[in-house]
């Protein structure tokens, strides 16, 4: 018989909720009552919200447990692994009894994801043996030349999963039609959205799926060297990483002859980004492996022509890159099965924000978002009513509630104004501001504004500037106007994809949310009571007792009353701190 | 923009007397006369001196032959580069969307509160440098903070106050 197999789930987002713990209370109870059991790592399965996850495979089938802290432990492994009986209250998905988390599950595609959290990523021989270099054997056993490798691609209709949506193959055509000695590939690590962490997940849970992607896309352009420009905030994936890098040199995957294709040599080393989320852009990019300041440059001569070192350079991201082997092996056709006519393939959306079942979900392009959100994502916490969400980070927009039906493909989801991008999902409820949205976005692209082009950089101060005042009660007649103007001038006259997208949060909340705009300016008031400055707190008179608990934690002494007698707030001294409604036992404190 | 990021406090740098220069030469030898070196040098500084003090600027100049004002630039430009000192537990504050919308503010203004100091701002003791990142990537627990290499998910301003105090109950004795 099989040996029981205990794998715990050690990606960031597990470790963060306490996955090491769990590891190590299995560990030290295998030790101490001398179980007879396999204990693996792996990584993120992408169900954040049950974290940590620990997966049971017995003689059965497998069981996920979800929620193992250190008690459950204890209980999961006595019943289960010593008793053979499994603990149906905590498992969160398995193939042989429905439990409440199958619809996270249902609906799900998974290529790009295809290994994470099914094998210890520290290992190239369980990657291995889940056909991890197979695509890259299958084209030298068959003898497909770059032109054909670049063709599949083609067919295949995957496009850029970095957010903008270029067909990848085209790209790749471009690349390989400059002719030079020495040409780059570019994986684009530096996740810097907001909001985002497929990148991560995947380089932590699948590295040598990007690694072959890039061996493939090197061999298909004619490519020298390879680099992997991660975020230095990621220092998990960047250890994954570089142990896969000296794993697959050791079998011959890169290096001299790499794969054991003659005359292909092609080595790849990781290069860690310093904190500049305007990086993210190509030419900045560049850049910045050049130990530059990561400033864009003017496009043409674009990368594929004249690069990293002026050498003809092609740039994927990591989803992007995980996807290619399997292509390759399953054929274009296999890929294109899956999506629109105009977006092929699945895309992995970070689904946060205010949802139940939160983490990564891998769907066919089609999807709507009512159903990623409501099916997936289980819904809206606390049951609260949906009211938007954000796709597509700094650069994207918020959808509406009721455009929900909306598909997620390129071209339908900039039909709204918001941009598909990397896949970040913020799911926003009632109780979120619109404005106060907007507000953070610009903040933050007013920040990361690298200050290159003038509209970008003092623009996106001054609405900044705007949308603070408004925030504040200080927004005045004119405002959203003067908002939308400078918007277009800053999309019109910057250069790179920063400038050219920072204003969408702002214009899809005006042109969805334009009355919690007015609100705020008109009436002064914050419809969802998100806006500090603009809330009114209030002693509710049936409810307060006088315990004088507000009275006694007031900061500024606004609140006066004698004990057991109704209390009153000074309106003229409350600086809106929200103290005495977090203070207050009885909930006799009302905001308005 | 970026560059507002410039705070040479000459009276918080320490003296070249306290920087020991010769830890430099490894990263150095290792990078000296390869194209793209500026920020792998910068980067090695830092993890050697917890920031870059600017003896170590003017070490890697002359021995480089990297413009001083190249290198400014540069480090100036990202925010991972750091030009003053820091505490020994760096608080990061995330302040990314999915934090935001989770109430990530009050976060830090707990710990501001608790701790008497302003965003970027480190204790007078030495223990805590509060900072607000862009995102952790841990977006399924917001609101999250990370204080060295430890990830704390799912935070209120009161929980975050009470992981400050233990750390600091934990430093004092």
């Amino acid at each position: 018989m099989e040996k029981i197999k205990v794998i715990v789930g050690l990606g960031s987002c597990g470790i963060a909720a306490g996955a090491n713990k769990t590891y190590d209370k299995i560990a030290a109870m295998q030790k101490a009552e001398n179980l007879d059991f396999e204990l693996k790592k792996t990584s993120c399965v992408g169900m954040c919200y049950r974290e940590p996850l620990v997966e049971i495979i017995d003689q059965d089938g497998s069981y996920l447990y979800g929620e193992v802290d250190e008690d459950r432990v204890l209980e999961i492994i006595e019943k289960h692994v010593q008793h053979n009986e499994p603990v149906k209250e905590y498992v969160v998905h398995t193939e042989l009894f429905p439990t409440v988390d199958d619809s996270y599950f249902k609906g799900q595609v998974k290529i790009a994801l295809r290994n994470c959290g099914y094998i210890d990523p520290e290992s190239i021989e369980e990657a291995m043996e889940k056909k991890a270099y197979e695509a890259m054997k299958k084209i030298g056993f068959e003898k497909i030349p770059p032109a054909g490798v670049i063709q599949m691609i083609l067919n295949s209709g995957i496009r850029g999963r970095g957010g903008g949506g270029f067909p990848t193959g085209l790209k790749w055509r471009f690349a390989n039609n400059s002719k030079s000695k020495e040409k780059y590939i570019i994986c684009n690590a530096d996740e810097g959205d907001p909001g985002a962490f497929m990148d991560r997940s995947l380089l932590e849970g699948d590295p040598h799926a990007v690694l072959e992607g890039m061996v493939i896309g090197a061999y298909a352009i004619g490519a020298t060297g390879g680099i992997i420009y991660c975020r230095a905030e990621y220092p998990l994936a960047i250890k994954r990483l570089n142990i896969a890098l000296a794993q697959a040199r050791k079998h011959g995957f890169l290096g001299k002859n790499a794969c054991g294709i003659e005359n292909f040599n092609f080595d790849i080393y990781v290069k860690e980004g310093a904190g500049a989320f305007v990086c993210g852009e190509e030419t900045a990019l560049i850049a910045s492996v050049e130990g530059e300041r990561g400033m864009p440059r003017k496009r043409p001569p674009f990368p594929a022509v004249s690069g990293l070192w002026k050498e003809p350079t092609n740039i994927n991201n990591v989803e992007t890159w995980a996807n290619i082997p399997w292509i390759i092996l399953n054929g274009s056709e296999a890929y294109s099965k899956y999506g629109t006519d105009k977006s092929s393939g699945t895309k992995v959306f970070a689904l946060t924000g205010k949802i139940k079942n939160g983490g990564l979900v891998e769907v066919p392009m089609g999807i709507t978002i009512h159903d990623i959100i409501f099916k997936l994502g289980g819904g809206i916490q606390d049951d609260k009513k949906f009211k938007a969400v954000q796709l597509g980070g700094p650069s994207g927009g918020c959808i509406p509630e009721y455009l929900s039906n909306t598909i997620v493909d390129y071209d339908s989801v900039n039909a709204t104004g918001a941009i598909m991008g990397s896949g970040g999902m913020v799911v926003m409820d009632e109780t979120t501001c619109m404005v106060d949205i907007a507000r953070f976005f610009l903040d933050f692209t007013q920040k990361e504004s690298c200050g290159k082009c003038t509209f970008c950089r003092i623009g996106t101060k001054r609405m900044l500037e705007i949308l603070t005042r408004i925030t504040e009660g200080e927004g005045q007649e004119g405002d959203i106007e003067k908002l939308e103007e400078l918007s277009y001038q800053i999309k019109d006259s910057s250069l790179c994809g920063l400038g050219q997208t920072a204003p969408n949060p702002v214009l899809t909340t005006i042109k969805y949310f334009r009355n919690e705009y007015e609100a705020h300016i008109r009436d002064k008031k914050c419809p969802a009571l998100n806006c500090k400055k603009l809330l009114k707190y209030e002693v509710i008179e049936e409810t307060c007792t006088g315990c004088t608990v507000c009275a006694k934690n007031c900061p500024v002494n606004a609140i006066s009353g004698e004990r057991k007698q109704l209390h009153f707030i000074d309106q003229e001294l409350c600086t809106q701190c929200g103290v005495c409604y977090s203070k207050c036992k009885f909930e006799a404190i009302r905001i308005s | 923009m970026r560059i507002k990021r410039i705070q040479v406090q000459e009276d918080k740098q320490t003296s070249a007397s306290a920087v020991d220069l010769s830890l430099l030469d490894p990263i150095i030898e290792k990078y000296k006369g390869k194209r793209g070196n500026m920020i792998p040098l910068l980067q090695g500084a830092q993890d050697l001196y917890g920031f870059i003090p600017r003896e170590v600027f003017v070490k890697l100049s002359e021995e480089t032959g990297i413009n001083l004002s190249d290198m400014f630039g540069v480090a100036t430009f990202y925010a991972q580069f750091r030009l003053n000192p820091v505490g020994k537990n760096i608080i990061k504050v995330c302040h990314g969307t999915a934090c935001h919308v989770q109430n990530a503010t009050a976060i830090t203004d707990a710990i501001k509160e608790s701790l008497n100091v302003k965003d970027g701002e480190t204790t007078p003791d030495g223990l805590f440098t509060l900072e607000s990142v862009a995102c952790l990537g841990c977006c399924s627990l917001a609101p999250v903070m990370m204080i060295g290499n430890e990830t704390y998910g799912k935070l209120s301003g009161k929980s975050a106050s009470k992981v400050i105090k233990d750390i600091r109950l934990k430093e004092l004795n």
